[in-house]
Formats: structure tokens, C-alpha cells, sequence
């Protein structure tokens, strides 16, 4: 079994490598250059010489790649193009405020959804099942920015109870922080939590057809010890692939909330770039969003190899 | 009432006449709708009328009007997308079960790759540098959509390909297109049907958020995701204005959201959640 | 034997939730000690009785009417925690598959002790102290460890007798027993079967044996019933339903298996030329050696059958001359010149004339296409007939394999299992072949309709000369169809010969256990097999 952890941590580093080439490569390859699309139509050749100096774009592309992913080991992503600030100042308070706003409907969403999938599971087809669907189904099918809307329409509007932008800055006192974000991860955690429920559920469904399942009732054992000592224990491992897979959904709709409440994250700085066109800036932005992506899969993908009763008595 | 032989449900029911009253508003816009596409008919956010249903946007405009046009686009550029996407993901997808050794390989490790990628920030990266025009986001968001298709086209096909028809089929020494569009793609019909309903609603929210964030359809062309972000002020004065084209939004996903699921429960056996005791 | 009666079932009616019938009106009575066996093909509702006398039904069943009366309670009239108490204590099931039925999370003694514990009966100690005395009783190695183990570490019989420890965990008065030995190999199938039949004799538990094979349960049961689709059709003592059943169908039955007794293969049909010659061959999967040197010979119009257990090798021998599997060495000459060792380098015309019948006939024919699409496309691609021709030829093809004609529209989704079975061999006649593989042809298929199926091979070859390579694990089969026959054993022919002197005059040890182990249609065929070892042991 160490063996497969130490495997599968090493598949995570290479599909880092891999992902930070594809990153490189998407960004540098243009019709035209970097330079002309930067500075547009009317630039001169003298300008264009310097600016691709001054982004080192004289040098042959591997190198720049080397040196860029060096860069970034060493906790160098460059200078924005925009603002000439440097990069990486600008991303790690945002990737914090991202980070705790994600965590903070993580922590609700994650209890939440797996507690209500498998509840809905076990009575599949009776009232709370069938509601849990319909809910489940719309919520999915609901844009971020609309939940988040009628949100604020509700919470922060018609009465007073949330600000609806949420401003969080260096030092703030933690309640205060948790105050402010507070709309903004009740939209994150019904978009996931309604995910997550559904792909719980289904896997904890798959698992309850299997025969050992019906074995376990025709010894005599009641529901729930068959749902918590027979069936638990082998949807752990589906369960846990669902929550990585939501936290790739995660990703995604904190970058639309950030946008709707005007929340100092990550994903407002990487939407800014996009806009400008700012490629270092995205590079940079779209390297450290996957990583954490890459780093949460692979621990997904270990906990399971661990969770695995196969793996843990062998032959 | 019956459908294609099959029970029809209230929800499905419903979700059926919103999707045809979005394709025939879609298909029909220039004579359903009650004004021109960019005609100033009203003031800023005026209160819903008898002759503007929805009320004025943030420059004057029938909500309504533009709402059409922007379902028009915005369906329209989501169909292309799925389609796209559909075609790339279904033909590497069944040639890789089919065929198998490096071509597979090849193709899985790419998809594993491109999927290691949250899919928001790659499209983000390739709209930062090539720009937001209508062809490059089809592109984009179409090749990054096929990966979860080729996904499920390849776990179909390699399904189908164990058995043993498929196997008769080959030591008859049928060609791959045969085995294909013959043997495979017939049997994999349901699910990548229901699989394309849930595809397209993905992509529908998927460009509709971009343009919400400035980044997808650029104006002049109306489209819904964009309109939500021209008319948000709207919302610090408790004016519905955003709401309703998000709601146009919200209305068609969670129709193809019923149909397909309702397409999904035909074929579901009950699980072993409902044995008798 | 007392008389009294510990499980009697009335009226039983079982159907499905969409409104079919699955099980009509049916009576059964089981006495204290005795062992009943459930007779039927597929279909007959029997595995759903046997889990109805626990009052249980799966997803999609619903029992609608009837008593079940176990030791004078109706269980079906007590509430849910009634029921739920008498599973497992009273009335235990041990199921076909016994892979399935364990928890591959939790270790098998854990399971085994489950049931006692959840019910109360015992302390761990003593229930982890009775499930290593019934480890021992049920020959399990290493008895005091065994437990220990996890469902994936053992083997499949092993997992099988730890299936029936569970079941006698609280010495229950009634086992359903489920077609237990119906996956097993024939010989594992004897040793679960002697083990079986000592344990429920020893404890005197009542059992209800589930099988569709009559010459098993006619070693171990007391009384038969026959079932079919869903109705009673006779009951009675063994030796009276073996060989004197009153009605019609059970005779049929009776007579399947009695066959193998009197009928042979038709010795006319074998010409002089050889069709198919192998020699050593040896193929790999990877690095397994699954094929270690075999030699082989098919004459025109000839049957060679090749009988194996599981992992025998039998199945890639067939992969092997089909061109799926390419062999490592040896030649393969078919009708006198060499044959290309992959499928890839064989031309459409050698294609043409080595054809493969399947196992299960559900996936060996596409659901999608028509039977005419079906049968016609060999046509059409081997030959280039157009539209008209391929539908004569298919014509023609539904007449030889006695299939209605009118069926040519049909899918096979609408078709029986025998029926699908017949479109195969259509489909494999339809390219005109010289030699058919057929890899376990009547496996999958109840025994009548098996029946069928090897009568219509029977009369294929006589009509038009074909020759057979008939890949088995059933020796009945083989006794009435091959001409030769060859046991393979872990990639090796340990016999080659006449199938009458295979039979009749067995000469390496394994073919001597491969022909014992296979019961026979009279009730004092076990106890004799176990006369025999005994003498052979004292």
C-alpha cells in the first residue's frame, strides 16, 4: 500500500509538471506575438523589439519556460504587465482571502450534503427522497450569480441582516471576517452542497444493491446497523472522490461569487488579468488555482488508496 | 399520458413546453419580438407596462426584446458548443475503446491533464489570450467540454466492446468504422442522450457566467449572461432588473434538468434500498 | 424422521411490481430434518420462494398473498421486528454466490459471529469458539486462524463453506440453501456437496436445496419439487420423482440428464481428411503461460471436444485458433496449409471458414440489430450478395436452425434464450464455414432447451458436414456429441482419445476424478463415492 501512496503522490507531482507545460504553452502560443497584442496595432518595431526584451520573449521558449517554473519554485511569478507589481505580493493575500471564503462553505457544505445524500439514499423513493431531488435538481440547474442575487435581494436588501459587498482586509478580526463572508458562502455552499448530495447519494444507492448488503438483512440485522457497519464503510471511498470532485466546482463558483461581492480574491484578480490581458499575471494566477486543484485530487486519491479494505489486508 | 411508450411525470411535462417555448421564442425571435434589437423604447429600469412586459434594461431598452435575442445567442452558441464538444469527445472517445494500446493511452493522459485543470480558470486563460470573440469561445469551451465526453464515450465503448457481438463483429474482420457506427453507437444511444441534455445545461450556465463576468458574448450582441451584469446596479436600488433575465437563465437549465432526469428514471431499476422486509 | 412440520408455506403469491406474476398459489411443507429440493429452470420462481419463506423480497418483487408458517407462527403476519428477529436465527440462507454475499470490509470471522451477536445468543467468546468448530467441520485449513482472514484472501470454495459456517452460526432450523454449488467447478462441486449434506445430517436442520440440476439434488434431498414458471407441477420422494414422475414435464426433466446415458455421436459422419491440426502449441497472457504444448487433430465432419475446469486453458486454446490470441509457437495447419497465427494476417476467406459459437447468447448477438441484419451480414460481407440474395440465403439459414421465418423482423430482445442461441448458429452457418468452435454453447441455457440445441448441432453436422471443436465443462455433453475428446488440465492435454475409451476406461488420475465427480441421476450415487474413498484411504 506505500507503495501505491508513494506512486500516486508522484502521478500528482508529474501532472503538476504537465499542467504547468500546458499552462506555458496555451499562454505563448498566439497568431502575432505577446507583444503586438499587447500593445496593439499602432506599435512601432522599436517598441516591439523592447517589450519583448523587457518580457524576455528574445529568448527561445523552453528556456522561458524553465526559467519561469524555476521562478515560481522559488516563489518568483514576474511582474504584472498592467501595474508592474510584482505577482506574487499581489496573489498571496488574495489566495488567503479565496482559500478562507472556499473553506469556510467547504466546512458547511461537505456535513451537510453527505448527511443529506445518505439519509436520502436509505429511503430511496419515499417523501424525503423525493424532495431531496426536486431541491437538489433546481439548485444545480441555477446559476451562481442568480442564487447569489436573490440572495442579497433577501439577506442584505429588504433587511439588513449581511452587507452585500463583502469587504475583508489584512488584520480584520476573525468574527468581523466570518460576518462579511457569510453571504457569499451560503450561495458557494448551496451551489456544492447540492453537487454533492446527488453524487452521494447515488453512490451510496450503488452500495446499497450490492449482495452483501442483502446478506447482511437476511442474517436479521436492523436498517441502520446495515447502513453503518455494511454499507458505510465501502461508500467511503465513492463518497471521498465526490467531495474532490465538488471541490472542483468549488473553484469555479468562487470566482463567479467573488465577482458578484466584490470579494479581494484570487479569482477577481484572475478576472481582472483576463480582461486586460495581462499574461503573466494569468499564468501565474492559473498555476496557483491548479495546484491547489492538483494537490486536493491527489490527497483524494491517497485517502482512497488508504480507505481501501483490499489494500489494507493483503494476500 | 404517455410519451414514446413511456410515462410522462408532471415535472417533465413541464420542463417539455418551457424547452419548446425557449426554441420556438429562439427560432422566431425577429417576428415574435415586440420591438427591434436595439431600439430605446423606454428610460432606464422603468416598472413593468402594459407594452414592456419586463420593463425597461439600463439604457432603455424592451427587457423583454432583449431578452429574446439574448436567449437566441445564448442558446444558440451553447448548442453549438455541446455539439462540438459532442463530436470531438464521442469520435476519440469510441475509437480509443476500440482501438485501445497507445492511441488510448495518448488520449487518456491528455484528458487526465486538461482535466486537472479547474475548467473555469483553463477557458479563462485561453479567453486572456486570444480574446472573447464568438468562434474562439465556442472553440474553447467545446474542446474543454469534450474531455467529459470523451470520458464517458470511452467508459461506454469499452463496456460494448467486451461483448462478444462486437468481438463476432471483429473476427469477421469488419473495418472500425463498422464496428462503430454499427455495432457500438447504436447500444450507447440512451445514455449520451441524457448525457447531452445534462452537457448542455452545463454550458449554457458556463457561458452565461462568462459573459456575466465580462469575458464571454461582448456586446453589441445581447446575450442573457450579460444582460444579468449590465442591469446588477439595478439591485442596490431593489429594482428586479437582473432577475429576470438570471431567471430566463435558471428557467431553461432546470427544464432540461427534469426532461433528462426523467429520461434517466425510465431505465433505473430500483435499488436494493427498497427490498422488502 | 419426526413428522412435525417446521416450515409450511400456503397460497404462496409473489409478483412483480409492475404487475407480473412471478409465483402462483404454491403449497409447501418442510418437516424437521428433512431436506426438500426445489427443482426448476430458469425462471420458475424457485430462488424467490426460498427467500419468501424468510418473508423477504427484492427490489421490485412484492409478495402479495399467502402464509408462512414457521414452527406454528405466521411470520408473514407479524410486524417488521418479528420478522426481522426470526432471519438469521430461525431460517438462514446461504446464497449462490458466496463472493458477493461477504463484506469486503470486514473479516470473515466477524461476519460469521455476526448473526449470533446481533441476536443475542451468544457471548463473542462463544460464538467465535463455535464458528472455529464449524471452520473444522466444514475442512477449512488452519480452522483456528481462518477467521482472520478477508473475503478477498481465500479462495472460492473455501468462501463458499465460510458461507455455510455463517449460516449455521445460530444453529438455525431451516438453511435455504440457493443453487449452492452451481458456480463451482465439478470437482469443488462434490467435496461443497459431501460437506454440505454431512453438516445439515449433523445438526438435523431442515433445508430448502435450490438447484436446477436434478442428479445434485437427488444426492442430498429427502423429497423434490418441481416448479415452472411459477406453479407446482409434481412433488414427491426422490426415488419416486427419479423414476417414476406421473407428469409429463418432470420426465422430460428426468430424461435430460438419463440421456447422456444411451445416446453417442454419430460415428458416420467422420471422413478421412483432417481439417484442423495443431501441434505444441504454447500461448501466453503476458507473462502466464496459460497454453503449454498442445497437440490436436479435427477430421472433416468430425466432433473433438475439449473438457476442462475453470483455468484449464480451454477457453485461450479457442482465442487461439479463432487468430484473437496469437500463439508463442507451434503450427496450426487448417485444410492443409499453414494458418497465419493472428487474426490480422488471416484473409477474409480463412475468416470465412473458421467460425465461433458463444456462451451466453444475449451478448453474442448485437440487441439493436434485426435477425436478418443479423444473419444477413456474413452474407453480404463475405460473399457480396445484394439485398435479394442475402435475404433467400437468410431464408434459408432460419429453415436450417428451425426458426419461424416471420422472425427475421424480430430483435433479439424478443426472443428466448434457446431461441438467440439458434440465431448464433445461424449466423455462424451463414458464412459457409468448414469448422465451428463453439466455446461452451449450451452452458447458459436450461436443460431442456440445452437439449434442443445440441439435437440441432447434432443434425448440422450430419446435413452438411461441418466440423466441431466443442470447448466444455459439462462431461454429458460431451459423452452424446464428441467423437474425441481431449481434458485439458492447467494448459495440458492429459488425454486425447475416443470419447468412449475417455469414459470408459479413464487412465491419468485427473480424468478418473473429472468422471467421478459427475453426479449421477440415482439417490446412492454420493454415499457410494463416499464408500469408495474410504476403502481407497483405510
Amino acid at each position: 500500500m506505500a507503495k501505491l501512496i508513494l506512486n500516486r503522490f508522484l502521478l500528482g507531482l508529474l501532472t503538476l509538471f504537465a499542467v504547468s507545460v500546458l499552462i506555458f504553452v496555451c499562454t505563448e502560443i498566439l497568431p502575432g506575438d505577446v507583444a503586438s497584442a499587447v500593445l496593439g496595432m499602432g506599435a512601432t518595431p522599436e517598441a516591439l523589439v523592447i517589450f519583448r526584451k523587457e518580457l524576455g520573449l528574445d529568448v527561445p521558449a523552453y528556456l522561458r519556460y524553465w526559467n519561469w517554473l524555476v521562478g515560481a519554485l522559488h516563489g518568483d511569478l514576474g511582474v504584472a504587465l498592467t501595474n508592474k507589481r510584482v505577482i506574487i505580493d499581489e496573489i498571496m493575500p488574495r489566495l488567503g482571502n479565496t482559500l478562507f471564503l472556499a473553506g469556510y462553505a467547504a466546512l458547511v457544505a461537505i456535513p451537510l450534503a453527505v448527511g443529506l445524500g445518505i439519509l436520502a439514499a436509505i429511503n430511496e423513493g419515499k417523501l424525503t427522497d423525493k424532495l431531496a431531488n426536486i431541491s437538489t435538481l433546481i439548485a444545480i440547474s441555477l446559476p451562481e450569480f442568480f442564487i447569489a442575487y436573490l440572495l442579497i435581494i433577501f439577506m442584505a436588501v429588504n433587511v439588513d441582516w449581511f452587507p452585500s459587498l463583502s469587504t475583508v482586509y489584512k488584520g480584520m478580526p476573525f468574527s468581523e471576517r466570518v460576518y462579511q463572508t457569510t453571504l457569499p458562502a451560503i450561495t458557494l455552499t448551496l451551489l456544492v452542497a447540492a453537487h454533492m448530495l446527488r453524487m452521494t447519494r447515488s453512490s451510496v444507492l450503488a452500495v446499497m444493491s450490492t449482495p452483501y448488503i442483502e446478506m447482511a438483512f437476511l442474517k436479521g440485522a436492523r436498517r441502520k446497523r446495515v447502513i453503518v457497519r455494511h454499507a458505510l464503510p465501502n461508500a467511503a471511498a465513492p463518497i471521498i472522490t465526490v467531495i474532490a470532485l465538488n471541490m472542483a466546482y468549488l473553484v469555479v463558483g468562487v470566482v463567479v461569487i467573488e465577482a458578484v461581492f466584490v470579494y479581494p480574491g484570487l479569482g477577481q484578480l484572475m478576472v481582472d488579468a483576463v480582461s486586460k490581458r495581462d499574461v503573466p499575471v494569468i499564468q501565474a494566477c492559473g498555476l496557483v488555482f491548479a495546484t491547489v486543484f492538483v494537490t486536493l485530487n491527489t490527497l483524494a486519491d491517497i485517502l482512497v488508496i488508504v480507505v481501501n479494505p483490499r489494500l489494507r489486508h493483503k494476500r | 399520458m404517455k410519451l414514446f411508450g413511456h410515462k410522462l411525470t408532471v415535472s417533465a411535462a413541464f420542463g417539455m413546453a418551457v424547452i419548446a417555448l425557449f426554441v420556438i421564442v429562439s427560432l422566431f425571435t425577429p417576428w415574435l419580438a415586440p420591438f427591434p434589437e436595439s431600439a430605446n423604447v423606454g428610460g432606464t429600469w422603468d416598472e413593468p407596462s402594459m407594452t414592456m412586459w419586463f420593463g425597461g434594461d439600463q439604457i432603455g431598452r424592451d427587457m423583454l426584446t432583449r431578452m429574446m435575442y439574448g436567449a437566441r445567442m445564448t442558446i444558440g452558441v451553447a448548442l453549438a458548443i455541446t455539439s462540438l464538444s459532442f463530436l470531438i469527445g464521442i469520435l476519440s472517445g469510441f475509437v480509443s475503446a476500440v482501438v485501445g494500446s497507445w492511441v488510448d493511452i495518448f488520449f487518456s493522459r491528455l484528458v487526465d491533464v486538461m482535466l486537472s485543470i479547474p475548467g473555469l480558470i483553463f477557458a479563462l486563460i485561453i479567453l486572456g489570450v486570444f480574446g472573447s470573440s464568438i468562434p474562439v469561445l465556442i472553440l474553447t469551451i467545446a474542446v474543454l467540454d469534450s474531455t467529459r465526453v470523451f470520458r464517458l464515450a470511452r467508459a461506454l465503448g469499452i463496456n460494448l466492446t467486451v461483448m462478444e457481438y462486437v468481438e463476432a463483429a471483429r473476427l469477421r474482420g469488419e473495418g472500425l468504422w463498422w464496428v462503430i457506427t454499427r455495432e457500438i453507437l447504436p447500444n450507447a444511444w440512451a445514455p449520451l442522450v441524457s448525457e447531452f441534455g445534462l452537457r448542455f445545461c452545463f454550458n449554457f450556465l458556463f457561458i452565461a457566467g462568462l459573459s456575466f463576468l465580462g469575458l464571454g458574448i461582448q456586446p453589441p450582441y445581447a446575450d442573457l449572461g450579460g444582460m444579468v451584469r449590465e442591469n446588477a446596479a439595478a439591485i442596490n436600488f431593489g429594482m428586479m432588473a437582473p432577475i429576470y433575465p438570471a431567471t430566463a437563465i435558471a428557467l431553461l437549465t432546470v427544464s432540461v434538468n427534469l426532461v433528462v432526469d426523467w429520461m434517466l428514471s425510465i431505465d433505473a431499476r430500483p435499488s436494493g434500498a427498497q427490498a422488502e422486509l | 424422521m419426526e413428522e412435525q412440520v417446521i416450515l409450511h408455506i400456503k397460497g404462496l403469491c409473489l409478483g412483480s411490481v409492475a404487475g407480473n406474476v412471478i409465483v402462483d398459489n404454491v403449497d409447501l411443507r418442510l418437516n424437521k430434518g428433512e431436506v426438500l429440493g426445489l427443482i426448476g429452470e430458469s425462471g420458475a420462481g424457485k430462488s424467490t420462494i426460498g427467500l419468501a419463506s424468510m418473508c423477504y423480497a427484492r427490489a421490485g418483487v412484492h409478495i402479495a398473498g399467502g402464509e408462512v408458517v414457521l414452527d406454528g407462527v405466521n411470520i408473514r403476519s407479524l410486524d417488521a421486528e418479528g420478522r426481522r428477529d426470526m432471519r438469521g436465527k430461525r431460517i438462514a440462507y446461504i446464497a449462490q454466490s458466496a463472493a458477493a454475499a461477504f463484506n469486503p470490509a470486514h473479516s470473515l470471522m466477524d461476519q460469521v459471529c455476526e448473526a449470533p451477536l446481533l441476536h443475542g445468543l451468544m457471548t463473542r467468546s462463544e460464538a467465535q469458539a463455535w464458528a472455529r468448530e464449524l471452520f473444522a467441520a466444514l475442512d477449512l485449513p488452519d480452522p483456528e486462524n481462518f477467521g482472520s482472514r478477508y473475503p478477498h484472501q481465500v479462495s472460492g470454495g473455501q468462501l463458499q463453506r465460510a458461507m455455510a459456517a455463517m449460516a449455521m452460526s445460530c444453529r438455525p432450523d431451516v438453511l435455504v440453501l440457493d443453487e449452492p454449488t452451481t458456480a463451482l467447478d465439478v470437482t469443488t462441486q462434490i467435496e461443497v456437496l459431501i460437506l454440505l449434506k454431512s453438516l445439515i445430517r449433523q445438526y438435523n436442520t431442515a433445508a430448502l436445496y435450490i438447484t436446477h440440476d436434478l442428479a445434485v439434488v437427488a444426492q442430498v434431498a429427502d423429497r423434490i419439487k418441481v416448479l415452472r414458471h411459477g406453479k407446482e407441477v409434481e412433488e414427491g420422494e426422490t426415488n419416486q420423482i427419479l423414476h417414476h414422475a406421473s407428469k409429463d414435464y418432470t420426465a422430460r426433466l428426468v430424461a435430460v440428464r438419463g440421456a447422456a446415458a444411451s445416446e453417442r455421436a454419430i460415428a458416420a459422419t467422420v471422413k478421412e481428411t483432417t481439417v484442423l491440426s495443431i501441434d505444441d502449441c504454447h500461448a501466453y497472457y503476458g507473462d502466464f503461460h496459460v497454453v503449454r504444448g498442445v497437440s490436436l487433430d479435427v477430421k472433416l465432419g468430425e466432433t473433438v471436444a475439449v473438457v476442462g475446469e475453470s483455468g484449464s486453458g480451454k477457453s485461450t486454446l479457442a482465442r487461439v485458433i479463432t487468430g484473437l490470441l496469437a500463439p508463442r509457437s507451434g503450427n496450426i495447419v487448417f485444410q492443409g496449409q499453414a494458418l497465419p497465427k493472428s487474426l490480422g494476417e488471416r484473409s477474409k476467406e480463412l475468416k470465412r471458414r473458421i467460425q465461433l459459437v458463444y456462451q451466453i447468447p444475449d451478448v453474442a448477438i448485437n440487441p439493436r440489430q434485426s435477425l436478418l441484419e443479423i444473419i444477413g451480414r456474413p452474407v453480404q460481407f463475405y460473399f457480396g450478395a445484394g439485398r435479394a440474395e442475402m435475404l433467400a440465403r437468410a431464408k434459408e439459414l432460419m429453415a436450417l436452425v428451425e426458426l419461424p421465418v416471420e422472425y427475421l423482423e424480430r430483435r433479439p430482445g424478443q426472443l428466448s434464450g434457446g431461441q438467440k442461441q439458434r440465431v448464433c448458429i445461424a449466423r455462424a452457418l451463414a458464412a459457409k464455414p468448414d469448422l465451428i468452435i463453439l466455446d461452451e454453447p449450451t452452458s447458459a441455457l436450461d436443460p431442456l432447451v440445452a437439449e434442443e440445441i445440441l439435437t440441432l448441432l447434432r443434425k448440422l453436422q450430419r446435413e452438411l458436414g461441418l466440423s466441431y471443436v466443442l470447448i466444455t465443462h459439462d462431461l454429458d455433453v460431451v459423452h452424446r456429441i464428441a467423437h474425441r475428446t481431449a481434458v485439458m488440465l492447467q494448459g495440458q492435454f492429459v488425454a486425447f482419445d475416443k470419447t468412449d475409451n475417455i469414459f470408459d476406461r479413464p487412465e491419468h488420475p485427473y480424468t478418473q476424478k473429472l468422471i467421478t465427480a459427475v453426479p449421477e441421476m440415482r439417490v446412492d450415487w454420493l454415499d457410494e463415492v463416499l464408500e469408495k474413498r474410504r476403502l481407497a484411504a483405510a
